[in-house]
């Protein structure tokens, strides 16, 4: 077996990715704070105002990778689902649910701030525009996602359901992509893209990327300390955490089981 | 400082993305602590009525 290859047997389970899960996520969360006050300082003091739209224009330094957050979150969460139907593994599934709510969060932020851009900037708050319509519907999977994990009590069989309500509403994520360009939309084309030069100033984009790192370290910090959280849910009766309990309670006779957890 | 909060006549469009932003990140986490509390709560209660097995039956259930 390759280094690689163990690595990954190593840490799909359980066991062994609670401690390094509980290591990573400060990491991380101190990674967010510093980019969004970089992000932030770049968004409100360095960049420019915008010559058509004034100062309202600096909301899209929160609204684009909100967006982009939603949509990728989500396909993280079809792949995570698809390796957990495929290969049966416990934390590949609890990857996905860790993931649902925060993405279910920015969803909700980037249609909130799109909102209010739109207001001054087209002169409405909603219009049921192909772009705005479909990332409605990528708030609802997420919310049904949720809902429908959290009406099934068995997890292994919420797990499987979830995964499938995943994996069909995947289809969304590419057609909200691709909505200013299949249909004749009020939001604007994509300003960024991989193939071509960003139609925007160097200090905005500055801005809006150190906000979009920030964003990610943030999700990743919140979705492991959940994941964290859903372990501990789903396997504390297992052996290897009474354990863990039973260890820190012989370390030291105040230590309660919630201690040794924090590790 | 008045006149940067104003934001050239656009400060509640601003304020508003800005602050529910704000707002649904302090949700978020408040959640994910109570989440924690509750999961740690449960997992010690569970442990007090069920104690641990002796050692060779301590394998993972699953």
């Amino acid at each position: 077996m390759t280094t690689f290859a163990r690595f990954w047997y190593r840490y799909a389970s359980p066991a062994s990715f609670y401690p390094l899960a509980g290591r990573l996520t400060p990491l991380f969360a101190v990674i967010a704070v510093l980019l969004a006050a970089a992000g932030l300082y770049v968004a409100f003091f360095v960049a420019p105002t915008d010559w058509q739209q004034g100062e309202a224009y600096r909301i899209i330094y929160i609204h684009v990778p909100a967006a982009w957050m939603a949509m990728f979150i989500y396909l993280v969460i079809a792949f995570w689902s698809a390796i957990s139907l495929a290969f049966n593994t416990r934390l590949s599934a609890m990857m996905a649910q860790a993931l649902a709510p925060t993405g279910a969060m920015w969803a909700f932020v980037a249609l909130w701030t799109g909102a209010f851009w739109g207001r001054p900037t087209w002169g409405a708050y909603w219009v049921w525009d192909a772009r705005l319509t479909s990332t409605l519907i990528l708030l609802f999977l997420y919310l049904g996602y949720i809902a429908l994990r959290a009406s099934i009590d068995d997890p292994r069989r919420a797990d499987r359901a979830a995964a499938l309500l995943a994996l069909v509403g995947a289809i969304n994520v590419p057609i909200i992509y691709f909505s200013v360009r299949w249909w004749n939309t009020l939001h604007q084309g994509a300003t960024i893209s991989m193939t071509a030069a960003p139609k925007m100033a160097q200090t905005m984009l500055t801005g809006m990327l150190l906000l979009t790192f920030a964003a990610w370290a943030y999700t990743i910090a919140v979705a492991l300390y959940r994941v964290r959280s859903i372990i501990v849910e789903r396997e504390a009766a297992s052996g290897w955490m009474s354990r863990l309990a039973a260890d820190s309670r012989g370390q030291s006779d105040d230590a309660s089981a919630s201690g040794a957890m924090a590790r | 400082m008045l006149d940067w909060l104003r934001m050239g006549g656009y400060g509640f469009y601003v304020w508003s993305s800005y602050g529910m932003l704000a707002l649904a990140i302090v949700v978020e986490l408040f959640a994910l602590r109570q989440r924690r509390r509750t999961a740690q709560r449960r997992a010690d209660e569970l442990r007090a009525e069920q104690p641990l097995r002796p050692a060779h039956f301590r394998g993972n259930s699953e």
